[in-house]
């Protein structure tokens, strides 16, 4: 049922026709009229928007100069960055399209282009397309960690998200850091969400499988034992889609399995491929895709693996690419797509469907500029509203931004790096570590960094920090750990973070080198060699495995920042890197 | 097959250093047995276990078994793992972690008829491969699949 060769050839030849071909991309960056008029299509319009991390308002969001590829991944995307991006993906330089999809120049152009996302921007675009495409001609899916990643998402438990998903009009999500409120609250926030959630990988444990306490919740399926609807069929156009979701696989490794102790993940593509074979001989779908919460490095391995699936519309490693991939497998080809976060993308393809299978497509990975989108008002007013309880907290001053705080990237952003200085600081240790989230916005150069700010860097559900004495081996058992989260050559080991933000201490990193052999050299800053039997005191926040006893790392971050008032770094601890000169994910990095 | 038996003898000699105190699995049933094969369950190597065990350690890798097991294990000491055998004649399915200090973890013995299937939950100390021994028609089989135990989180 998926495309044989020479259709899919076609099915290209089309695409290119249509203006999708990464070539062509340099024309769509140049129409100097209007950014948002993209032309109709076929006949499906699938929207697909992921990882907005709760970012309701407008925001700075600088993608990263170091997104390495190691192995089979080298030099392919989505591990490009700064020119070498540009260069594959056919954007010109200089271009509101350049400021999009890369780091370059960052500080001039963010302040040209202004900032990015928001949902009453976002909505503006969406209530557009859906009126273009017309009526039932489109659905809005979402790639999930849509409930965290704001002050206002973890005072509300991720419920101003959810609202404001239904007056988007959300169609169809999946989920990865809404696994982070207590169990009830998310089958409750599901509960309220209008759309569907979907998981096909997401089981009940055997043991709570005996006395489940969601038993009557709706998408519980107790003879699969599926926590969670698998997929969903829709019409669309008169066209049958099937959306089928897929969670984040790690969620109970990355994050606190105590908030969800009954429900059990991984990748399941066993699952996923009897899940596509029963939808196509049951459903008799014209068009099956995937709304993916993998990472797209899973994704891309994922869908040589499992055949019969026609797109994968991915997310969790926020990866903003222009253009799909097209995976061959045994039985045909998959598009593999990744739509960047915080709110700064919307995923727009455009489907021609006809005969039962897809004949042709086109993609745009489209940039939401609040200042060339109007706010649509109700979801201004929405916004607005639930967010005046916390705007004397949210707006309070902390200090002045000297230069442009940043966290994504492989190793410490400038915000990263504030965050561990200020834990060495506060709680007096010698060594910091925070998390490689991929998520937090950036503060530019000039900025007054607010609470707000802090917030978004930091806010999770298990936010406490901790101060302890640790081993030379046991700091670098951690960073070896990470290590090969983020550098296993095989996509299924990886967590799709980054690696782990360190203060304090300076080390020598080879991505190539496999598990346990990836660290060597670790000082302190002053230069003192690391020594494995040595203890050291170590401040950190977000331990997973259990509560931490110490203040919320927010707290620490803001006493750290009213002490400084005007913040620049001066020393950034990332590691001195092995074999990696000439690597295309790797940009204006001083130590390589 | 000489070279996958290169890398089981070489993954036990690895799990034989290991001096960490982590019990083998969780169906040790000594009480329940009378002849339990604690020579061969209480081997530091993985070859001298299976010989102990299944009267030899020569065997040949074979695409009939297929190995679940998570690629990374949300809980070391609570590993899901499926083994099916689709061969003829399977007589019994032996599971072993070479990278346990005690690298056997469990053996099931399969009446004439039965379907070759296995499934249970096993300790890991630390990441490395899972190991499936099928013994069927008198012959040894077997697959292997590798499964990451991670301290979890972003490590921070």
């Amino acid at each position: 049922m998926t495309l044989s060769r020479r259709e899919f050839l076609h099915l290209m030849g089309m695409a290119g026709a249509a203006g999708l071909l990464p070539g062509s991309l340099r024309a769509s960056s140049q129409r100097p009229t209007d950014l948002y008029e993209i032309p109709r299509f076929g006949n499906v319009c699938l929207m697909h928007m992921t990882d907005c991390h709760a970012q309701l308002n407008p925001v700075y969001f600088r993608e990263p100069n170091v997104n390495l590829g190691v192995g089979g991944a080298l030099g392919k995307a989505p591990h490009l960055v700064g020119n070498a991006f540009l260069k594959h993906f056919g954007v010109t330089p200089d271009s509101s399209a350049a400021h999009a999809f890369s780091y370059l120049n960052y500080d001039a152009a963010a302040k040209t282009y202004g900032r990015v996302g928001g949902f009453a921007h976002l909505a503006s675009l969406v209530k557009r397309l859906r009126a273009e495409r017309g009526d039932g001609n489109s659905l809005l899916l979402d790639g999930g960690d849509t409930w965290q990643g704001s002050g206002t998402a973890y005072w509300t438990r991720g419920k101003d998200m959810v609202e404001a998903c239904n007056l988007l009009g959300v169609d169809i999500m999946t989920g990865h850091w809404e696994f982070t409120y207590q169990d009830r609250e998310v089958i409750e926030n599901i509960g309220e969400f209008k759309g569907e959630f979907i998981a096909q990988n997401v089981k009940v444990t055997e043991e709570a499988l005996f006395d489940y306490k969601f038993s009557d919740f709706d998408g519980f399926n107790e003879d699969a034992g599926l926590a969670f609807k698998p997929y969903t069929m829709r019409t669309v156009n008169g066209v049958r889609v099937a959306v089928i979701g897929q969670a984040f696989p790690y969620t109970p490794i990355a994050n606190p399995q105590r908030f969800i102790p009954d429900w059990t993940f991984g990748i399941q593509d066993e699952r996923m491929q009897a899940v596509v074979d029963q939808v196509r001989s049951n459903e008799k779908p014209d068009l099956v895709v995937v709304l993916s919460h993998n990472g797209m490095d899973v994704d891309l391995k994922m869908a040589e693996q499992v055949t019969g699936i026609d797109v994968i519309f991915g997310g969790h490693t926020h990866d903003g690419m222009p253009a799909p991939t097209v995976v061959e497998n045994s039985s045909g080809k998959t598009l593999v797509t990744n739509a960047g976060s915080n709110g700064k993308f919307l995923g727009v393809m455009d489907l021609d469907v006809r005969n039962g299978k897809l004949q042709g497509f086109q993609y745009r990975l489209v940039p939401i500029f609040s200042n060339l989108l109007k706010a649509d008002p109700a979801m201004q007013a929405y916004i607005d509203q639930v967010r005046a309880p916390y705007k004397t907290q949210l707006e309070e001053p902390l200090a002045l931004a000297e230069e442009t705080l940043y966290r994504r990237g492989n190793f410490n952003g400038t915000f990263d790096q504030v965050i561990c200085d200020a834990l060495n600081k506060v709680n007096d240790a010698q060594i910091s570590l925070s998390p490689g989230f991929r998520w937090g916005t950036t503060v530019i150069p000039g900025q007054t960094i607010t609470m707000e700010n802090v917030m978004d860097q930091t806010c999770i559900t298990y936010p406490e920090t901790y101060r302890r004495e640790m081993s030379g081996a046991d700091i670098k058992a951690i960073l070896e750990d990470v290590g090969d989260n983020l550098f296993n050559p095989d996509p299924y080991f990886q967590q799709g973070g980054d690696m782990v933000r360190v203060g304090g201490l300076d080390y020598v990193c080879d991505p190539n080198q496999s598990f346990g052999k990836r660290i060597s050299d670790m000082t302190l800053d002053d230069g003192t060699k690391i020594e494995a039997n040595k203890k050291y005191m170590v401040a950190g926040w977000a331990t997973v495995g259990s509560q931490s006893p110490g203040r919320p790392i927010w707290d620490v971050v803001a006493d750290y920042l009213r002490d400084q008032k005007q913040v620049k770094i001066n020393k950034l601890n990332t590691p001195k890197l092995v074999g990696m000169k000439g690597n295309p994910g790797l940009e204006d990095y001083p130590a390589a | 097959m000489n070279n996958l038996r290169r890398l089981i003898i070489k993954g036990s000699m690895a799990a034989s250093t290991l001096g960490v105190a982590v019990s083998a699995g969780l169906l040790m049933p000594t009480t329940v047995l009378a002849a339990w094969p604690a020579k061969a369950f209480g081997a530091k190597d993985m070859t001298e276990g299976l010989a102990n065990l299944l009267g030899s350690s020569e065997m040949m890798e074979s695409g009939d078994i297929s190995i679940k097991a998570p690629e990374i294990a949300e809980n070391g000491a609570v590993v899901p793992i499926t083994v099916t055998a689709t061969m003829a004649g399977v007589e019994s399915i032996t599971i072993a972690a070479p990278n346990n200090p005690a690298p056997l973890v469990a053996s099931f013995d399969l009446m004439g008829g039965a379907h070759g299937y296995a499934s249970t939950r096993i300790k890991m100390g630390k990441s490395g491969d899972v190991i499936a021994v099928v013994k069927a028609g008198g012959k040894l089989y077997t697959a292997k699949k590798g499964v990451k135990v991670t301290i979890g989180g972003c490590g921070g």
